[in-house]
């Protein structure tokens, strides 16, 4: 058989020079496959006295599995290379932006009342709602407000008929939960309140959160660390909180709550008219009067009530200077919470 | 109520600085509001006279005068056209400083040399409007400092009262107040009775009960008509805000800010008869000072003489019985009425005066014979005359009682959360004027003051000792409450928030009134609720929906270069029905791309199906998907073609969805297709806790199949013939394509439907999905005539 060297030579030199998995293939199918050439020798042999015919056979054979393993190492070759040249088709500038899928907002009045209202229901207090649309008696008389009280000047009221009016406070929420439930009570009531007044610093809608507890043993004391407490955590820092009398009709003792201006840090500025306090909260006892106008014993029952403008701690946490921004819903408002 | 410092002080036996004083009335509930200073920065200036003027040759609005300050005689030429010889006025000599860093020199105006300036009270920071020279009080004397003369170095202290202390609408109630909180003495300020030196009285009748209890009144006869407030007395009037107009009207008012007793002073000539305190009669009006013509009724008390009314009671008096500049003879008015009788009235008529604002709050009821005292010397002083007798006529047992309160100290302590003794408790309600009556087994008794009207009851003397005591002295504790735990509540609104703004919406806060005509527009048949005093046209109805405002924001913004928008809002709406509806609602809008601008993705509109596919996955997300149905609906704010209602489980609106219809959003200028949903919370059916069911083991197989329907029959209806027709074994069933067009009828479209079979116990034959998708075929055959696309 001294044509099988050649073959075999040609055969090598043809798997090492293919440039393709399907140009290898097809080498293999020209020596190896059932036509192939050294299959042809295999099966030439017969032809060949017997007597040679084991030494060529072994000649072959050995000949065809150098050629198999040939193949089988150029064909990692190949796949390798070519894994390569998909990987490098494949590359993508993955600095572009991904698939874009907008993400809204909450309205910050929404966060700030969600943050107040959590700080509150981790203590055990229960989030009471109530109408817009309120009667006299809720929003005025059972708060000791009775009809012309000067202290109904203070609350320009919008009127929707002779008995009702659109709530100016969140406190009849108070009045309304105490004719609901006995005492103890633990309640804080968000919402909207309307007051009909407009200008720089007013909106005819605005927001309040107010706060009840009514239980034996309320003190002014209680009231003072709840507010204080409150208001550490509110803020997220230790600011200086104080207390300076004020008038309420259904709080006695009554209080506003100032914290210390946030801008500057008591210094004086602009933002708290030089006086380095900034008021955000109203709070008292709650008055005798009021817990009798809910059949609550006040000589059993103590409690006390706090509320605060929304607004206005939304505007000192996130810095926003104007009050009217709140509604008019722009874009480029409300994308920035 | 704004005062001068130096007036307070000379009711007190020590000076204070004046930053120790805000803050002491601050922190005693008594809100220091501002400061301002009496006067501009200035000095050099003093009081000059005028001793003549002449035209300047070249100019016709500038005088030449020559006037006396201090030295020699001083050329000023002047521009004020009220410049007239005789006169006083600030003389800003030459070297003066204004204020506003103003120095006066030596100069020629229009070739005459002025040396100096003749000044108005705003040049000199006294006022804001600029009214030519200021004219001062002839009695001062040329030359002297200005500042001096006018006793300029003083604060201007603006406190806002609370409405509880009309005790302190006064100089004298401040300085009572500031005494106790800072420790000062408070000065005796005797009023001595003036004697009367004619006989002249006019009958009094009290007919008004307990509205007017007490009435003073004296007729002073031969003033000076042309007698002249003095420079002081217009000062503090200035410095409190106060307008000086006539002496009698001055004394008046001073007295009022002096004491706090509102006073009237009438021209004794136009009163006809006596006095009458009483309501008014069916048909009378009366014409105020302010020129207001009102129409009085009978729940309005009146002073009146024998023919008509001649004042509004504590409110105003009427024009025709006012003093002016020819009035000789005087009836002065210092009354008591009951806040109750004048509480309601002003604001009635849209008056609030400096009167009606005192007895609304309270007037010490001791006062008015006092205040007239005080008015009539003043008048004497000032204006010349002969007093008449006092004349106090009362109406019996209508006087009001200072109440007697029982203060027990365990009270004060259990309400306070601390001890505080019983001498200082005891020494603070002394220093505010309560009078100590017994001891009781529990603490004191104790009467109010009579100009304290709003003590009434226990805790507002605990609230007394508290404020001075200090609030901030007082312990600060966390109460201990009983922990309580209990079912988290259901919130929707939270849940849909959290969904909504996943899904790329942002929350808007939109006003609850909107305009009456956008309602009309947007709700049909809803009203909602007219505000009674709106505050605008803009905001005069209380929304039926939520949509008009969030229509007014989207307008906001696409006219602000916002192409693409989505917002929502939760709050209440309202209707005219029983408690006025107030329904929590949830509404949304949605326009322009539905995505922001990517290189990935192409660009698509927000449509109809982008709104519907937010709503699905918003019910899905509560978890009440399959109690909730669509059905096309009309609504009037939607696109008739695209629109639709959802319902709850007993047919039960929950709310609407679709695009805005193109007549209403001309209507609002809006020229880009929006798309508007409204869920309607309160009615949503509350999600049941769901039972887990176990995932077939057995494989899924999906048919898809194409019908050629006519274009009228609808999604739902396919689906609900195919979900009949296929029998238990389908486990899925969706729409993939929806085509109409090319290759088929006009009227026609084709729908594919791709059926999902699965058995929970066996693997389904072919046999079995065959069979199932013949009966579907059939079914829609039967159903709606369809055929099967390429079948």
């Amino acid at each position: 058989m001294d044509d099988l060297e050649p073959i075999v030579a040609q055969a090598n030199a043809a798997v090492d020079g293919a440039e393709s998995l399907a140009a290898l293939e097809a080498e293999r199918v020209r020596y190896l496959g059932k036509k192939g050439v050294l299959t042809a020798l295999l099966q030439g042999l017969g032809r060949l006295p017997p007597e040679q015919r084991r030494a060529a056979g072994a000649g072959i054979n050995a000949a065809k599995s150098g050629l198999q393993a040939r193949i089988e190492t150029r064909r990692e070759q190949l796949a390798a290379a070519e894994l390569e040249r998909r990987l490098a088709d494949e590359a993508l500038d993955t600095t572009l932006p991904g698939s874009r899928v907008d993400v809204g907002g909450l309205h910050p009045i929404t966060t700030t009342l969600q943050r107040i209202e959590s700080i509150f229901v981790s203590a055990g207090y229960r989030v009471e709602e109530g109408p817009e649309i309120e009667d006299d008696y809720h929003n005025f008389e059972a708060l000791n407000i009775p009809a012309h009280h000067p202290a109904r000047a203070m609350h320009d009221t919008f009127y929707v008929d002779a008995v009702h009016v659109l709530r100016t406070h969140t406190s009849p929420v108070q009045i309304r939960t105490m004719e609901r439930r006995p005492p103890p009570l633990r309640i804080i009531c968000p919402g909207r309140v309307y007051r009909c007044d407009s200008d720089l610093t007013h909106t005819p809608m605005f927001h309040q959160v107010e706060g009840l507890v009514i239980d034996r043993g309320i003190s002014f004391a209680h009231l003072r660390g709840t507010v204080d407490q409150f208001l550490k955590a509110f803020f997220g820092a230790d600011l200086p909180v104080r207390f300076r009398p004020s008038y309420f009709p259904f709080t006695e003792p009554s209080a506003e709550v100032d914290i210390q201006c946030t801008q500057c840090a008591g210094a004086g500025c602009r933002v708290c008219k030089h006086s380095g306090w900034l008021e955000v909260m109203g709070c008292g006892m709650v008055h005798p009067n009021v817990l009798e106008h809910c059949d609550v014993d006040a000589e059993q029952y103590t409690g006390f009530a706090f509320g605060m403008g929304v607004e206005r701690l939304a505007m000192l946490r996130h810095g926003i200077g104007d009050l009217r921004m709140f509604f008019e819903n722009d874009l480029r408002f409300l994308q920035q919470f | 109520m704004k005062f001068s410092k130096r007036w307070l002080l000379q009711h007190l036996d020590a000076e204070i600085d004046t930053s120790d004083l805000i803050a002491r009335l601050t922190m005693a509930g008594l809100e220091v509001d501002g400061v301002e200073a009496a006067a501009g920065e200035f000095t050099g200036v003093v009081v000059g006279e005028i001793e003549s003027v002449e035209s300047h040759p070249d100019a016709d609005a500038l005088r030449i005068c020559q006037v006396r300050g201090g030295g020699a005689i001083q050329q000023v030429v002047c521009g004020a056209p009220n410049a007239a010889r005789g006169l006083k006025v600030p003389f800003a000599q030459v070297g003066a400083q204004l204020p506003e860093d103003v120095t006066i020199a030596a100069v020629k105006l229009r070739g005459v040399a002025s040396f100096g300036m003749l000044c108005s009270a705003a040049e000199l920071g006294l006022c804001t409007d600029n009214e030519g020279l200021m004219e001062l009080d002839p009695a001062l004397p040329s030359g002297t400092d200005l500042r001096q003369a006018l006793a300029l170095d003083d604060d201007i202290v603006e406190v806002d009262l609370t409405p509880n202390r009309g005790d302190c609408l006064s100089i004298r109630g401040l300085a009572r107040e500031t005494a106790v909180v800072t420790g000062i003495a408070l000065r005796e300020f005797p009023i001595e009775p003036v004697a009367a030196t004619v006989g002249d009285t006019l009958p009094i009748k009290l007919q008004a009960g307990d509205a007017c209890p007490r009435y003073a009144g004296r007729i002073v006869r031969g003033i000076d008509p042309a007698a002249r407030t003095p420079q002081w007395l217009r000062e503090r009037l200035r410095r409190a805000g106060v307008r000086a107009i006539h002496p009698v009207v001055d004394i008046t008012n001073y007295v009022m800010l002096e004491l706090g007793q509102p006073m009237h002073g009438f021209d004794l000539s136009r009163i006809q008869g006596g006095i009458q305190v009483r309501a008014a009669r069916p048909g009378e009006t009366l014409q105020l000072l302010d020129g207001t013509e009102m129409a009085l009724d009978e729940e309005t008390w009146v002073i009146a003489d024998d023919l008509r009314p001649l004042a509004l009671a504590g409110i105003m008096g009427g024009s025709d019985s006012g003093v002016d500049e020819s009035t000789r003879d005087v009836f002065l008015e210092s009354a008591h009425f009951s806040p109750l009788a004048i509480a309601g009235k002003a604001r009635q008529f849209g008056l609030h005066t400096d009167a009606s604002h005192r007895f609304e709050r309270g007037v010490d009821p001791a006062l008015p014979q006092l205040a007239l005292e005080r008015a009539t010397a003043l008048l004497l002083e000032i204006a010349g005359g002969q007093a008449g007798p006092l004349q106090v006529v009362e109406a019996g047992e209508a006087l009001p009682i200072p109440a007697e309160i029982s203060l027990r100290l365990d009270r004060l302590a259990s309400l306070l959360g601390t001890e505080i003794s019983a001498a200082r408790t005891r020494e603070i309600l002394l220093s505010l004027g309560l009078e100590q009556l017994e001891e009781t087994a529990e603490g004191w008794m104790f009467r109010v003051p009579t100009w304290r009207f709003d003590l009434g009851i226990e805790a507002d003397l605990i609230e007394e000792v508290a404020r001075i005591y200090g609030y901030n002295e007082l312990p600060s504790i966390m109460p201990a409450l009983a922990p309580e735990l209990s079912a988290p509540p259901a919130d929707p609104a939270r849940i849909l928030r959290a969904a909504l703004v996943h899904r790329g919406y942002r929350e808007a806060i939109t006003y609850s009134f909107v305009p009456a005509d956008m309602v009309a527009a947007v709700s049909g048949a809803d009203s909602g609720v007219p505000v009674a005093n709106p505050i605008s046209a803009a905001m005069s109805v209380m929304r039926p929906s939520l949509w008009p405002g969030l229509l007014l924001a989207a307008r906001h913004n696409l006219n602000r270069q916002a192409g693409r928008l989505r917002l929502f809002e939760i709050g209440l709406r309202f209707d005219a029905g029983p408690g006025f509806g107030q329904r929590q609602t949830l509404a949304g809008l949605a326009t322009g791309d539905r995505d922001p601008e990517s290189w990935a993705d192409p660009r698509q509109r927000v449509d109809f199906f982008a709104i519907k596919g937010d709503l699905e996955a918003l019910l899905e997300t509560l978890g009440i998907a399959a109690l909730v149905t669509a059905e096309q609906a009309a609504h009037p704010a939607l696109h008739p073609g695209q629109s639709l209602r959802l319902s709850g489980p007993h047919g039960t609106c929950l709310g609407y969805a679709g695009a805005l219809h193109p007549a209403v959003a001309r209507e609002l200028g809006l020229d880009q297709a929006l798309f508007l949903f409204e869920l309607f919370i309160d009615r949503l059916p509350e999600a049941e806790t769901r039972d887990f069911c176990v995932p077939s083991r057995f494989p899924a197989v999906r048919r898809d199949i194409a019908v050629i329907v006519s274009r009228e029959v609808l999604a739902a209806d396919l689906l609900t013939a195919v979900r009949r027709a296929a029998g238990p074994s389908l486990s899925e069933v969706r729409i993939f394509d929806v085509y109409q067009g090319e290759g088929l009828e006009n009227n026609k479209k084709s729908v594919a439907i791709g059926l999902t079979f699965q058995d929970d116990r066996r693997t389904l034959r072919d046999s079995d999905v065959q069979a199932a998708e013949d009966a579907v075929v059939a079914s829609l055959v039967a159903e709606f005539g369809a055929k099967l696309r390429g079948g």
